[in-house]
C-alpha cells in the first residue's frame, strides 16, 4: 500500500482495488477523511452541548417553552416609542425594548458619521492645530473603552446639570434656553414637541399604531425628494441638449419645503414647549439621560474609527487623480466632491459597515445607565422575572444577528453600487 | 459503525453529567472546603465588607452560621456578590451553594424559577425613600415622580402595581445595583428611592446627612425575604433551613453565643439538648456532627444577636425588631420544633 504514496505514477492504473487504509495513505482520500473525522468531532460537541442542554433542564424540571412572552409583564418602562403599561405581555416589552434599541442605534450611526467625516477630513487639513486637535480626538476616544464614555457622559448629565426643582420659585438658579423651550436638567433634555391641532388620528398596523400624520410626514418627504430628483434629470437633459443649465435651485427649495409646509399649516403644526409640572418637566420630547449617554458615548467613541476609515480613503486615492483635477481647472471643492470621495467611499464602505455593526451591537451595553434597550427589557428583566434564561438569550441573540444581517446586507447593495465597475 | 460509536459517546457523556447532577450539594461543599455564599453587591448591615474586606451583616450571619454547623468555622465561606439580575442564575448553575441576600419569597419563585425558600430571616415591606427638601409627606404625593429602582426585583413590579392601582404616573430609572441608586438619589436624578425598607434605612444610614431622608410611612407590599436554595437536594434544604431554625430556637430557648459552650454540656430542657447535640442524633440525621447548632450558634450568636449586633437600635441603621420580634414577643419569628 505504501508503494503507492511513494510512486505517483502507479495512481493512474485503473480497477485498483479500494482497501479501507487507502483512507489515510492515499493522498486522494485523506484529505476526506480528516474533514469527516473533524466535522464528526463537531457534531459530536453540539450533541454533547445539546444533550447537557436538555439533561440539566430536565433536572432542573425546567421545560424549553416561549409561552412566557404570552405573559403579562408586570414592569414599566421609562422610554415608550410605542404604547406599552406594565399589563402588556413580555413580548410587547421585547418589542418596546428592539425599538429603543433600533433608535438608539440609528442615532448613534448618524452622529458617528458625521463626526468621523468631519474628523477625517480635517485630520488631513494643512493647518497645523486643527489636524493636531483632530489627532488627540481620535487618538483619545478610540483607546478608552465604549462603556467608560458611556458611564462619563451618564455621569456629566446626572452630577453636573440643575435638578427640575432649580428652575422652580421667582429668582430660579437655572433657566430654560432658546426662548424658553429648552430644559437640560439631570433627568434629561427636554425639546420643545411638534403638535398638530388637527390630528388625523392613528392606524392600527399589526402590533403597532402609528399616528397618521407622522406617516404622511414621511410619504410627502419621500415624494419630494423623488420629485425633485426628476427636476434635477430634466435640467441635466436640457443641459446636454442645448448647453445651458437652467436655473433650478428655487424650484428644488419649493418643491423640497413647500408641500410639508403647507402640510403643517393645513394641520395646525406648532411648538409645544415643555412646562415645568410638580417633580417633572411635562409636554414636549423627553431625551433621556441614558439615551444621551448611550447616544454621544456610542456615537463619538465610533466616530473616532470613522475619522480614521475616512482618512484611509482619501490617503488611498493617488496624489495624481487630484493635480489631474487642478489641471482640467476644478477647485479644491469640487476635486473632493467629484472626484476624491466617490472613490475614496470604495474603501470606506466596506469598514463602515462594521463600525455600523459595532454601534447596534454596543447598544446592550446600554443596561449601564438604565437604558431599557432590547438587552435590559427581553434579556434582562423578563429573563429574571420567568426565569426563561435559555429562551430569552436565544430569542435576543436571533434578533441581535437578524438586524445585524439586515444592516449588512442593505449596506453591501449600497457598496456594490458605489464600488469600481469593471466593464 | 460510526452511528454506535457516536450514540456510546452521547450516552456516556449524558450519564457523566447525570453523575455530576447528583452529586448532594454538601458532599461538594465538604470536598472544596469552603460554603459558597452568593449576598448582595453591598448593603451595609445586611451584607458588605468592612474595613478589613471581611464580610459582615445581617444575611452574611446566615452564611457564617451555616459554614460553622458544616466545618466548625464560620469564616470557611467564600462570600460571591449577585445583583437582582444575576442571583437566581448563579444559584441554578451551581456557582453558589445558597443565597442569603434580601431576596422576597414568592410564588413564581417558589414555583415556576424552582427555587427553594427555607424561611424567612427578615420580615419586610417595600417602602419610599425621599428628600425632606421636597416636602413629601405620603406615598400619594408622588404623581409624576422619577422613581430609582433595582432591576430584577419584586420591587419593580410592586412599584408598578402600586402606582397604576392609584392612578399616578411615575418615571422609573432602572438601576443595578444598590450604590448606584445611592449615587443617583444624592444627586437628584431621581426624586424617590423605593426599595425594602429594612435596604432603604440601611442605605440611609451611610449617607453623610441621614436626617435630610425620610422613608414614608406608606409599606406597599409584603417582602418575606429569605436564604435560598436549589431544588431537588432534600439534605442541603434541610441543613440551611433547620440552621437558620436553629438560631431562632436558640433565642426562643435563651441559649446565646455567651453561654452555648455550657449548656452544651446537658441541661434539664429536653429540647435545648436535643438542639445541641447531648440528647437524640439531629446531627447524624443531617450529615453533619452532632454538635451542628452548638457550632451555629456560637458562631454569631442567636438570632436576636445577630440582629443586634448588625441592625438593631443600637447599630446607625437602627431598625425596631417589631415584626422581627419572636412570636412570643408580638412578631413573626417562630422556629419549627426541633422533636
Amino acid at each position: 500500500m505504501s508503494t503507492a504514496t511513494e510512486q505517483p505514477h502507479r495512481k493512474v492504473e485503473p480497477k485498483k482495488s479500494f482497501t479501507l487504509s487507502m483512507l489515510l495513505y492515499d493522498q486522494r482520500y485523506r484529505s476526506i477523511t480528516i474533514q469527516v473525522f473533524f466535522l464528526f468531532l463537531l457534531m459530536l460537541a453540539a450533541a454533547w452541548l445539546v444533550d447537557n442542554t436538555i439533561n440539566n433542564l430536565r433536572a432542573q424540571g425546567q421545560d424549553f417553552s416561549f409561552r412566557f412572552l404570552n405573559a403579562p409583564a408586570g414592569y414599566d418602562i421609562s422610554q415608550r416609542p410605542i404604547e406599552y403599561n406594565s399589563q402588556m405581555t413580555h413580548g410587547r416589552a421585547a418589542l418596546v425594548g428592539l425599538l429603543n434599541t433600533l433608535i438608539l442605534a440609528v442615532m448613534a450611526c448618524v452622529l458617528a458619521t458625521i463626526l468621523g467625516v468631519i474628523a477625517g477630513v480635517l485630520r488631513l487639513s494643512n493647518n497645523w492645530i486643527v489636524g493636531r486637535l483632530m489627532t488627540v480626538y481620535v487618538e483619545v476616544f478610540r483607546n478608552i473603552p465604549t462603556l467608560l464614555w458611556i458611564l462619563i457622559f451618564g455621569a456629566i448629565m446626572t452630577e453636573a446639570m440643575p435638578a427640575p426643582s432649580a428652575f422652580r420659585g421667582d429668582d430660579p438658579s437655572a433657566s430654560m434656553l432658546f426662548n424658553e423651550s429648552v430644559a437640560i436638567t439631570n433627568r434629561g433634555v427636554y425639546i420643545p414637541a411638534i403638535i398638530f391641532e388637527r390630528d388625523l388620528g392613528t392606524v392600527t398596523l399589526g402590533p403597532v399604531s402609528p399616528s397618521i400624520s407622522w406617516l404622511l410626514v414621511i410619504v410627502i418627504v419621500v415624494a419630494s425628494v423623488w420629485a425633485n430628483k426628476l427636476l434635477i434629470a430634466h435640467a441635466t437633459r436640457v443641459q446636454n441638449a442645448t448647453g445651458v443649465r437652467p436655473k433650478t435651485w428655487w424650484k428644488s427649495i419649493l418643491i423640497l419645503l413647500g408641500p410639508l409646509a403647507a402640510y403643517f399649516i393645513f394641520l395646525g403644526a406648532h411648538l409645544q414647549h415643555p412646562e415645568l409640572r410638580g417633580f417633572n418637566f411635562r409636554d414636549g420630547v423627553h431625551l433621556r439621560n441614558s439615551l444621551i449617554a448611550m447616544w454621544l458615548g456610542l456615537g463619538i467613541y465610533t466616530g473616532a474609527f470613522i475619522a480614521e476609515i475616512v482618512r484611509a480613503g482619501i490617503l488611498a486615492i493617488s496624489r495624481g487623480q487630484t493635480e489631474a483635477a487642478f489641471a482640467l481647472g476644478l477647485q479644491p471643492g469640487k476635486t473632493m466632491r467629484l472626484v476624491i470621495l466617490p472613490q475614496a467611499l470604495r474603501v470606506i464602505i466596506p469598514p463602515l459597515i462594521s463600525n455600523y455593526l459595532n454601534i447596534t451591537k454596543n447598544t446592550s451595553l446600554g443596561l449601564a445607565v438604565g437604558y431599557m434597550d432590547l438587552r435590559s427589557t427581553l434579556g434582562g428583566i423578563t429573563i429574571n422575572q420567568t426565569g426563561r434564561e435559555l429562551e430569552g438569550m436565544m430569542l435576543m441573540m436571533l434578533i441581535y444577528l437578524a438586524i445585524s444581517l439586515t444592516i449588512s446586507g442593505a449596506l453591501n447593495v449600497y457598496n456594490s453600487r458605489v464600488k469600481l465597475k469593471e466593464r | 459503525m460510526k452511528k454506535s460509536v457516536f450514540l456510546g459517546a452521547v450516552a456516556s457523556t449524558a450519564l457523566i453529567a447525570g453523575a455530576a447532577q447528583a452529586q448532594q450539594t454538601l458532599e461538594s461543599v465538604m470536598d472544596r472546603g469552603e460554603l459558597n455564599c452568593g449576598v448582595s453587591t453591598g448593603l451595609a448591615g445586611f451584607s458588605a465588607p468592612d474595613a478589613n474586606g471581611v464580610w459582615q451583616g445581617f444575611d452574611v450571619a446566615v452564611c457564617r452560621a451555616v459554614a460553622a454547623a458544616i466545618f466548625d468555622d464560620p469564616m470557611a465561606v467564600n462570600f460571591v456578590p449577585t445583583t437582582g439580575q444575576t442571583r437566581f442564575s448563579a444559584l441554578a448553575s451551581g456557582e453558589v451553594d445558597m443565597l442569603a441576600r434580601n431576596t422576597t419569597w414568592t410564588f413564581t419563585r417558589d414555583v415556576e424559577l424552582r427555587l427553594t425558600f427555607v424561611g424567612v430571616n427578615y420580615y419586610d415591606g417595600q417602602g419610599f425613600m425621599v428628600n425632606r427638601e421636597i416636602g413629601v409627606s405620603s406615598a400619594m404625593e408622588l404623581d409624576g415622580a422619577t422613581v430609582c429602582i433595582q432591576t430584577g426585583t419584586t420591587t419593580e413590579l410592586n412599584l408598578a402595581d402600586f402606582f397604576r392601582s392609584n392612578n399616578m404616573e411615575y418615571e422609573p430609572v432602572p438601576i443595578e445595583t444598590n450604590a448606584e441608586a445611592q449615587q443617583q438619589y444624592l444627586a437628584g436624578a431621581c426624586d424617590v428611592y423605593t426599595t425594602d425598607v429594612s435596604g432603604l434605612a440601611a442605605t440611609r444610614a451611610s449617607f453623610e446627612t441621614p436626617d435630610d431622608h425620610v422613608i414614608l410611612p406608606e409599606i406597599i407590599s409584603k417582602e418575606p425575604l429569605g436564604p435560598v436554595v436549589r431544588d431537588g437536594d432534600k439534605n442541603w434544604e434541610a441543613i440551611v433551613r433547620w440552621t437558620l431554625f436553629a438560631l431562632v430556637a436558640a433565642e426562643e430557648l435563651g441559649i446565646t453565643s455567651a453561654n452555648v459552650a455550657e449548656l452544651a454540656q446537658g441541661t434539664d430542657n429536653p429540647e435545648t439538648n436535643r438542639l445541641l447535640g447531648s440528647e437524640g442524633e439531629m446531627g447524624a440525621q443531617l450529615g453533619l456532627d452532632a454538635d451542628w447548632a452548638v457550632r451555629a450558634i456560637a458562631a454569631g450568636g442567636n438570632y436576636g444577636e445577630i440582629f443586634a449586633a448588625n441592625i438593631g437600635d443600637q447599630t446607625p441603621i437602627g431598625l425596631a425588631r417589631g415584626l422581627n420580634a419572636l412570636w412570643t414577643q408580638g412578631g413573626l419569628q417562630y422556629s419549627m420544633p426541633f422533636r
